[in-house]
């Protein structure tokens, strides 16, 4: 911990020793131990690949930094394994209210499940702590991982066909090397800095404060957001329940402020009392200041180095988008990366990776740059309609989904995936997602659609017409019962079938198929 | 795909300039600004379509001469 001086501690770990002798070449590295960084070594080991991680922190952080999980992630942390327990200690929410001034009826409401029938919820709240936990001893639980904590990167070379670390830890340097590194290592990220690269986008002034309290409150689990509240007149305002009673408090700041001050009881605690009431007991769990940024490096794979999560992209919060964008990395990433080790699949498909986790990370930016210059807006012009918009919101339906207090993380469909097979022309689909989209999930009589497709290709057929495909998964739902919502919501006719990638994101899909069709998508998903 | 009307759409013209400039009688550039960005929102979902609105953004946006 000596190097880390500062950041509060959940959970104590120690520092792993260093190596007695050196290590041989790794197939793969992680660095970083946060949750993309878990997040990808887990998946990794559950294919069955050796994974090394190499974290520069020796216990867990405190804080609770990132709170709001995605449907989406949890669907990815069910196929992991570590979805029931998270969603069970977090605070589930679906409902999200929009207000203005003193007003005690929302200007605009939305909600985040507006299919239902779905295993994961919209959301659930809970502190990043609990999620690096429960991601820290799933992997501990898998012999495939060597965990390292205390290990800081401080060198990186890159050679054709490997990378060689310089790893310092308190016992001295050592030297190890693997024919993969992935960077999960974070917003500043050391190897982004080693590899002499950097990000590209805005930075935006505004200083915000997160204010995390502990308080008892009944209040309904719901986002609670204020533009101009009488607590924090002319600025904007966030609350938001996380698990233990702990309440994520979010203050507008402004320009130009000084930010030891904004950090002082004495600026804090009238804001807190603001928004919760003046009587309002309560105790400070974590207090931040942070400005908005939207920026991402221009690529995200670099020879024999991957970047992945907030190494890769950083987003303004209040959307969700920054570790949810991260897991949607790892996702995306890990069944490429696998593919290529075992030879299934070509090098070049981890361009593909390239290309859309770009996508996601450039969707992500645009919906928070959006949301951020309508909570501080640009010009005195942009200012002129963010209040015109709320004006109308009070009276007019036209106008509340103008307005913008962040637009939550959703899943990003890659309609341009070149790992996609295009519908055929003389196919006609009421419903489903097409190629390029995430499967949605869907109720079946003992369980759940996306518990079936698993993380593998899978086929996902009413009635398919012959063999099972090597290679791909059958999921035939023709022998299955109460699969009414399913149906509907693939409009999956008897005969029809889609194709699946190990993602769940859908590479094709046809009235007609055939093993020769199927046969041409599955390399067309692994990139041949 | 609907385009931008350009050429003359009213009975009278001369009615509909009255309207849009008596809005803003008695008000000052802070209280005009607001109610102008209030029209444009009315009238752009009024028209709706993404490609009409984008195209009055760009004649709307010539350089002034």
């Amino acid at each position: 911990m000596a190097n880390f001086a500062g950041i509060p501690v959940w959970r104590e770990v120690g520092a792993t020793p260093k190596p007695d002798a050196p290590d041989r070449r790794q197939e793969i590295i992680v660095v970083g131990g946060g949750p993309v960084g878990l997040t990808v070594a887990l998946d990794l080991a559950r294919r069955g690949r050796k994974v090394t991680i190499l974290t520069a922190l020796d216990f867990i952080p405190a804080g609770s930094k990132a709170i709001c999980f995605s449907r989406r992630t949890l669907e990815i942390w069910d196929r992991l394994g570590v979805a029931d327990a998270l969603v069970a200690k977090g605070v589930t929410w679906n409902v999200g209210k929009v207000f203005r001034g003193a007003a005690d009826e929302p200007v605009y409401r939305f909600d985040m499940s507006p299919v239902k029938h779905q295993k994961m919820p919209g959301f659930i709240n809970i502190q990043q702590y609990y999620v690096e936990e429960a991601l820290t001893d799933a992997v501990q639980a898998r012999t495939e991982v060597d965990l390292r904590w205390g290990h800081r990167v401080i060198g990186l070379t890159q050679h054709a066909d490997h990378v060689a670390l310089d790893v310092e830890t308190p016992q001295g340097v050592y030297r190890i090397e693997a024919d993969w590194v992935i960077a999960c290592d974070g917003n500043r990220s050391p190897v982004r800095q080693m590899l002499g690269l950097d990000f590209e986008g805005r930075t935006f002034e505004d200083n915000f404060l997160i204010a995390d309290v502990k308080i008892r409150q009944s209040w309904p689990a719901e986002r609670l957001f204020w533009f101009d509240p009488p607590f924090n007149p002319g600025r904007s305002a966030l609350l938001h329940q996380q698990p233990d009673d702990v309440w994520r408090l979010d203050f507008q700041l402004g320009p130009d402020i000084d930010r030891e001050a904004c950090l002082r009881p004495e600026s804090i605690d009238p804001l807190v009392r603001g928004l919760l009431g003046e009587g309002a007991e309560f105790i400070h769990e974590w207090s931040s200041v942070y400005t908005f940024q939207c920026r991402r490096m221009a690529r995200f794979v670099h020879g024999r180095v991957i970047f992945a999560g907030d190494s890769a992209h950083l987003v303004s919060p209040f959307g969700a988008r920054g570790c949810n964008g991260g897991v949607a990395d790892a996702d995306n990433l890990v069944w490429k990366l696998d593919r290529v080790l075992s030879g299934d699949a070509p090098v070049s498909l981890l361009e593909s990776y390239n290309a859309e986790a770009i996508a996601t990370a450039d969707e992500n930016i645009r919906h928070s740059t959006n949301a951020t210059d309508f909570l501080t807006p640009r010009t005195p012009a942009a200012r002129v309609y963010r209040d015109a918009v709320l004006d109308l919101a009070q009276d007019y339906a036209f106008a509340r989904p103008f307005v913008n207090s962040g637009r939550l993380s959703t899943p990003v469909a890659y309609p341009g995936s070149t790992l996609s097979t295009c519908d055929a022309p003389d196919a006609a689909w009421a419903d489903g997602p097409p190629p390029g989209a995430p499967a949605i999930d869907a109720p079946l009589s003992d369980g759940w659609l996306l518990n079936q497709l698993g993380g593998d290709f899978t086929v996902l057929a009413n009635g398919w017409p012959g063999e099972e495909t090597p290679g791909a998964r059958l999921v035939d739902v023709s022998s299955l019962t109460d699969t009414d919502i399913l149906a509907r919501r693939y409009d999956l006719q008897p005969g029809s079938a889609y194709l699946l990638r190990p993602d769940q994101y859908v590479a094709a899909r046809w009235r007609n198929p055939d093993s020769a069709k199927l046969a041409t998508a599955l390399a067309l998903a692994k990139g041949h | 795909m609907a385009h931008l009307t350009t050429t003359p759409n009213t009975a009278d013209p001369d009615a509909v300039f009255d309207l849009l400039v008596r809005l803003h009688d008695g008000l000052d550039l802070e209280a005009s600004l607001r109610a102008s960005a209030r029209l444009v929102l009315l009238l752009a979902n009024h028209i709706g379509d993404e490609a009409v609105i984008r195209e009055a953004v760009r004649l709307a946006a010539r350089p002034q001469t």
